[in-house]
C-alpha cells in the first residue's frame, strides 16, 4: 500500500472553515421576503380563467365530495368555469399563514389572526369588489372592518362568521354546562381531568381573557386580543392551571373528532363543524342551543372569515371567479348549513334558497337557520369576539404597552409544558 | 457455549417476547385492514376485503407512490455515487482529515432529523431563495442516504485488499480499465445492498421530508399522514400498509443474501448488519 | 480521452484523493454542514411578530428566552428522559434474542430469525405509530387486553411515547448487538467456562465488557431518532411537548427560537458521539 500513502496534501480543516465562512456570507445576503405594507393595486379586471386554482380553506368550506359523498359546491364550480380546484385544508391560522407565504397558493379563507399578518407581510393584494358581484349583497356590518380593510384598502370578500362552540358527551358530562367555567375553571375542569379538549393555538389565551373579563372585572379586560402585562399574566396563569387537565391539543379537525368518539375527549371547544359530523355519527354529544345563542354565559371567541387573495396568484382570474362563487346565494346556504355558521351573503336567507340547500345536503328543511345563527343581528355579534391578530398597539389610550403575537405564541409553548 | 436447559429456555423466552412485542402491532394493522366497521373499536365488528379494491384505484395513493418510487431512485442514484467515491477515497489512501471524513459521512444520521429538515430547508427558502419541490426532497434524502452506502462500501473495500487492483495496475492497465474490470465487480454487490437499503431508506422516510416538500407534492409518506385521521380513508391507508409490508419481503430477501457473505467475515457483518439497521427511518 | 484524464491522474495521489472527496465533501460540507452552520447563525436573528420577516441583527434574546423561561428545559429533560429511558428498554430487550441468534441458534434458524428481524423495518414507520395510536386508544386493543384483569391502558402520554419509542427502534439495536456477539469467539467463552466459569460469570465479565461498545453503537441511532421524533409525540401524546415538537412548530413562524431551541439536541448528540467513540462505538457502526 506505499504506493497509495499520500501526502498529507489535503486541508480538510480549513476547507470547512472557508466553505462555514462562505455559507455565513451568503445567509447574510439571503433573499429576503416580500416587503410588507404593500401599495400593490388590485386587479382591475377578470380575464378567462387560467384551468387551474389552488386554495387554502378552513374544513368545511370547499367541500368537493371527497370528504363527504354528495357534499360537493366546487365541482359545478370547476364545470362552470373551467378551473380545477385543488383545496387544501388549513388547521390553524398559523398553518394558513406558512403556507400562503410559499407562495405556491392563489388564496386563502383568512380569519383576522391570520388577515393583519399576510397584509403586512405582503403575501396578499387588496381586491377589488367591484369585480365581485355578489359582494353588494353582503351584509354590511360585514363590509370595511378592522379584520379585512387595511388603511381603507379592502383585502378581501367576506365569507361567514361563527363562534367557538363548546361541546360536552352527554353522556360523560353532567350537568349540562352553561358557561365555559367547566374547563376554565379548575375546580370544576379537575372533574373532567385528561379529557378536556382545547384548541392547540396561541389564539385561545384570547378565550383565557374573555372568561377573565366576565368573572374578574377588576382586571379591566375590555378586548380578549388587547393585553397588557397584568392581563396577559392573568390569562396565561388560567390556562397554565388548566392544563393538567387537558388530555387533547387539538389543531386536526379530524382527530379531535375522532377523540370524542372514542371517549377520549369528553368537553372542550370545538368547531360547529366537528359537532354535526359527531351527531350524523350517532355519538352523543350536546352544546349550548339556540335558546342563547350556541353561546356559553361568558360569551366566545370566534372567527369572520374572508377570502383573501395571493400578491402573485398564478391563477388571479380563477380566484376572482371563486370569490364569487363561493359568496353567491345558493352556495353560501350550503356552506352555511354544513359547516354550522352564520352567513355573509344576505340572500343566502331567502327561504327558498335554504330550502334548495336542505335537499342539496340531504338535511331536514331548516327555514330558522338565519335566525338561529344571529345573521342579520348586528348586536349578537358583539358578544362575539372575532379572532384577530394581537399587536402591541393596544389601539386605546395604553399606547404600545400590549402584547403582540410573538409574546402570545412564546406563552403557548410555555402553558403547554 | 454449555448453558442449561433453563437457561435455554429463559432465553427462548425472551426472544419469543421480543418477537412478539415487534410483530403484535403489525398484525393488529392487517386485522383492520380487513375492518368493515368504522370506527377504530377492537375487536372490528366485520371483515371484508373492499378495501383491498378501493386502495388500488385511489389516485391520490398512486400518484403518491410514484413520486415516492422517482424520489428514492434519484436520491439512491446520487447516494451510490457520492458514497463509493468517499468509501475509496477513505478505505484506500491515507490522509490527513481521514476519520474525520467517516465522522462527517454519519452525522446526518447521527443528528436528530427534526434539526436536519429545519436546517436543509431554512437553506432552500431564505438562503438560497428556491421553492421546495421534489427535488429539495431528493437533496435531503440523498444526504442522508449517501452513509448507508459508504458503510456498505468501504466494509467489502476493507475486505478485499488493494493487492489486486495493484496487480491490475502492474499488468499494464490504466485507471478506467482496473475499475471497470477489477473493482467495479468485486463490490457490486455491496453497491446493490447499499442501494436497495438507501431507497428503503428514502421511501420510508417523512421527518425530513416534511421540511422539504413542496405544498402541492405528496410521497407516499406524506400521503399516509395527511390521511391518517381521515375515516373514509383510513382502512386504505391500512392496506397500503399491508401491502408494502407483504411486498418489502422481496428487498429483505435479496439484501439478506447479498451481504450473507459478508456476515461470514466478522468486521464485514457488523458493518453490513448494522448498515441494514443504519435507520430506515430518520 | 478517458487515456488522457487516466495520465493525469496517475502518480498523483493528492489528485486523486482531492477528485474521490470533491463531490461527497463538496454535498455534506457546502450543503449540510453549512446548512447548520447558517441554521446556528439564525438563532441569533429575530422575527418581525406581524409580517414574519427575519430581522437579521444579532440579538441573543432567543437563548436567553430558552434559559429563563422554564418549558424549555423541561421540555428539554422530558426528552431526554424519554431516549435515555427508549434506550434502556430496547438495550434489555435486544440483548436475548441478540445472544440467542449469535450463539445459540443453528444457522437455519439464525436466518430466519435475522429475516424476521429486519421485515418490519421496511413497513412504514408511520404506520407503526399509527397501530400503536389504535391500540392504546379508550377501548382499543390494548384497553380489552388489560381491562379482564381490571387493569388500564396508560392511554396517550409520556408512557405512550416511552413505549412506541423502543418499539420503533427496538431493531436498531438488536442488529448491532447481534454483530458484536457474533465477534466473539467462542473460543472465548470456553475458556472462560473452563476456568471454571459459570455461565452467568462468564456473561457479566467476557461476553457484556465485549459486547458494551456495540450496545452503544446501537444506542446511538435509539437515543437520536427519540430525541428528534415530533410525528410520535403528536400521534400518541398530543398533550405534551418534546423537542421535535416545540422545533417543528416554531419553524415557520419563529425560525430564530426554532433554530436556538435545535442547538440543544445538536450539543447534546455531539457530545454523546464523542462519548460513544471512546467508548469503541465507532468500530460497530
Amino acid at each position: 500500500m506505499s504506493r497509495l500513502r499520500a501526502h498529507p496534501a489535503w486541508m480538510p480543516a480549513g476547507i470547512v472553515v472557508g466553505l462555514a465562512a462562505i455559507m455565513l456570507v451568503i445567509a447574510g445576503c439571503g433573499s429576503s421576503n416580500n416587503n410588507g405594507g404593500s401599495s400593490t393595486e388590485a386587479q382591475k379586471s377578470i380575464g378567462p380563467g387560467e384551468g387551474k386554482l389552488n386554495i387554502i380553506c378552513w374544513a368545511g368550506y370547499c367541500e368537493d365530495g371527497t370528504i363527504t359523498k354528495g357534499v360537493d359546491w366546487v365541482s359545478p364550480f370547476e364545470q362552470e368555469t373551467g378551473c380545477q380546484v385543488n383545496v387544501k385544508i388549513g388547521d390553524t391560522s398559523d398553518q394558513m399563514v406558512d403556507l400562503m407565504r410559499t407562495g405556491q397558493y392563489d388564496g386563502v379563507s383568512a380569519s383576522g389572526n391570520a388577515t393583519a399578518r399576510l397584509v403586512e407581510g405582503g403575501d396578499v393584494a387588496p381586491v377589488n369588489t367591484d369585480l365581485v358581484p355578489n359582494y353588494k349583497t353582503i351584509f354590511p356590518d360585514l363590509k370595511d372592518q378592522p379584520y379585512n380593510t387595511f388603511d381603507g384598502v379592502n383585502y378581501g370578500i367576506p365569507h361567514g362568521r361563527g363562534a367557538n362552540l363548546l361541546m360536552w358527551r352527554t353522556d360523560k358530562v353532567s350537568p349540562s354546562p352553561t358557561s365555559w367555567s367547566i374547563i376554565l375553571d379548575p375546580n370544576q375542569a379537575k372533574k373532567y381531568s385528561g379529557h378536556i379538549s382545547v384548541y392547540d393555538d396561541p389564539i385561545y389565551i384570547a378565550d383565557a381573557a374573555m372568561y377573565l373579563k366576565a368573572h374578574q372585572p377588576d382586571l379591566g379586560i375590555t378586548d380578549p386580543y388587547e393585553l397588557n402585562d397584568d392581563q396577559f399574566n392573568a390569562a396565561v396563569d388560567l390556562l397554565k392551571k388548566q392544563h393538567p387537565y387537558v388530555g387533547d391539543y387539538w389543531s386536526s379537525y379530524l382527530k379531535q373528532i375522532n377523540l370524542f368518539t372514542s371517549g377520549d375527549d369528553q368537553v372542550g371547544s370545538t368547531w360547529q363543524y366537528q359537532y354535526f359530523t359527531l351527531l350524523a355519527d350517532k355519538v352523543p354529544v350536546a352544546a349550548p342551543g339556540p335558546d342563547t345563542g350556541y353561546v356559553p354565559t361568558e360569551g366566545a371567541t370566534g372567527w369572520s372569515d374572508t377570502w383573501m387573495i395571493a400578491k402573485n396568484a398564478k391563477h388571479p382570474n380563477c380566484m376572482y371567479k371563486w370569490m364569487n362563487y363561493v359568496t353567491s346565494a345558493p352556495v353560501q346556504a350550503q356552506i352555511m348549513q354544513w359547516f354550522g355558521e352564520a352567513p355573509a351573503q344576505s340572500t343566502a336567507c331567502d327561504p327558498a334558497t335554504v330550502e334548495t340547500a336542505d335537499k342539496a345536503l340531504g338535511l331536514p328543511p331548516d327555514p330558522k337557520f338565519c335566525d338561529n345563527y344571529h345573521a342579520a343581528d348586528p348586536a349578537f355579534w358583539k358578544r362575539v369576539y372575532f379572532w384577530k391578530t394581537p399587536l402591541a398597539d393596544c389601539g386605546d389610550d395604553r399606547g404600545n404597552s400590549c402584547k403582540d403575537y410573538n409574546d402570545w405564541v412564546s406563552a403557548w409553548t410555555e402553558i403547554k409544558g | 457455549m454449555r448453558l442449561s436447559p433453563a437457561t435455554r429456555n429463559l432465553l427462548r423466552g425472551g426472544v419469543a417476547i421480543t418477537l412478539a412485542f415487534i410483530y403484535i402491532p403489525l398484525i393488529v394493522i392487517a386485522i383492520y385492514a380487513f375492518n368493515g366497521g368504522n370506527s377504530l373499536a377492537w375487536p372490528p365488528p366485520s371483515l371484508t376485503t373492499e378495501w383491498f379494491g378501493k386502495a388500488i384505484d385511489n389516485t391520490g395513493a398512486r400518484d403518491a407512490l410514484w413520486t415516492s418510487i422517482k424520489v428514492g431512485a434519484v436520491a439512491t442514484g446520487i447516494a451510490l455515487l457520492l458514497g463509493t467515491l468517499a468509501s475509496f477515497a477513505v478505505a484506500r489512501y491515507r490522509f490527513f482529515g481521514r476519520e474525520a471524513i467517516s465522522f462527517l459521512v454519519v452525522l446526518p444520521i447521527a443528528l436528530p432529523g427534526v434539526v436536519t429538515g429545519v436546517a436543509l430547508s431554512n437553506t432552500f427558502t431564505q438562503v438560497l431563495g428556491v421553492d421546495l419541490s421534489l427535488f429539495t426532497v431528493i437533496i435531503g434524502h440523498a444526504t442522508f442516504c449517501i452513509v448507508v452506502v459508504y458503510n456498505n462500501v468501504i466494509a467489502r473495500l476493507r475486505r478485499v485488499s488493494g493487492n489486486l487492483e495493484e496487480a491490475s495496475a502492474d499488468l499494464g492497465a490504466h485507471t478506467w480499465q482496473t475499475l471497470r474490470f477489477v473493482t467495479l465487480p468485486n463490490i457490486q454487490t455491496a453497491l446493490v445492498a447499499g442501494g436497495l437499503l438507501a431507497f428503503a431508506l428514502s421511501f420510508d422516510e417523512i421527518i425530513v421530508t416534511n421540511f422539504t416538500i413542496g405544498a402541492g407534492e405528496q410521497t407516499l409518506p406524506i400521503w399516509i399522514f395527511s390521511n391518517l385521521f381521515r375515516p373514509n380513508n383510513l382502512p386504505i391507508v391500512n392496506v397500503v400498509a399491508v401491502i408494502v409490508v407483504l411486498l418489502s419481503i422481496i428487498p429483505v430477501y435479496f439484501a439478506h443474501r447479498l451481504t450473507r457473505e459478508e456476515s461470514i467475515s466478522a468486521r464485514g457483518g457488523g458493518a453490513a448488519a448494522a448498515a441494514e439497521a443504519a435507520v430506515v427511518v430518520n | 480521452m478517458g487515456r488522457r484524464l487516466a495520465d493525469l491522474f496517475h502518480g498523483r495521489t493528492s489528485l486523486q484523493v482531492g477528485g474521490l472527496l470533491a463531490g461527497p465533501m463538496g454535498w455534506l460540507v457546502i450543503l449540510y454542514l453549512g446548512s447548520l452552520v447558517v441554521l446556528l447563525v439564525a438563532s441569533f436573528w429575530s422575527v418581525n411578530a406581524v409580517s414574519g420577516e427575519l430581522q437579521k441583527t444579532f440579538t441573543t434574546d432567543n437563548y436567553h428566552e430558552l434559559l429563563n423561561q422554564s418549558v424549555y428545559k423541561t421540555v428539554a429533560f422530558r426528552t431526554v428522559r424519554i431516549a435515555a429511558l427508549a434506550t434502556l428498554t430496547d438495550a434489555l430487550l435486544a440483548f436475548p434474542i441478540a445472544f440467542y441468534m449469535a450463539k445459540i441458534a443453528s444457522p437455519r434458524v439464525k436466518g430466519l430469525l435475522l429475516v424476521a428481524i429486519l421485515m418490519p423495518l421496511w413497513s412504514f414507520y408511520l404506520v407503526k405509530v399509527y397501530a400503536w395510536q389504535t391500540m392504546l386508544a379508550s377501548g382499543g386493543v390494548i384497553d380489552w387486553a388489560l381491562n379482564p384483569i381490571g387493569l388500564n391502558g396508560p392511554g396517550y402520554g409520556s408512557t405512550a411515547v416511552w413505549l412506541v419509542e423502543s418499539y420503533l427502534w427496538l431493531p436498531y439495536m438488536i442488529l448491532p448487538i447481534y454483530a458484536g456477539l457474533e465477534r466473539i469467539p467462542d473460543s472465548m467463552l470456553s475458556a472462560s467456562e473452563d476456568l471454571g466459569g459459570k455461565p452467568w460469570t462468564t456473561f457479566r465479565r467476557v461476553v457484556l465488557p465485549l459486547a458494551f461498545p456495540a450496545v452503544v453503537a446501537g444506542s446511538i441511532f435509539t437515543f437520536s431518532l427519540t430525541l428528534g421524533d415530533y410525528i410520535t409525540p403528536q400521534l400518541v401524546s398530543p398533550d405534551t411537548q418534546f423537542i421535535g415538537n416545540v422545533i417543528y412548530s416554531n419553524h415557520t413562524n419563529n425560525l430564530p427560537l426554532a433554530s436556538a431551541f435545535a442547538v440543544v439536541p445538536i450539543i447534546v448528540m455531539v457530545i454523546y458521539l464523542g462519548i460513544a467513540r471512546r467508548l469503541g462505538a465507532f468500530e460497530h457502526l
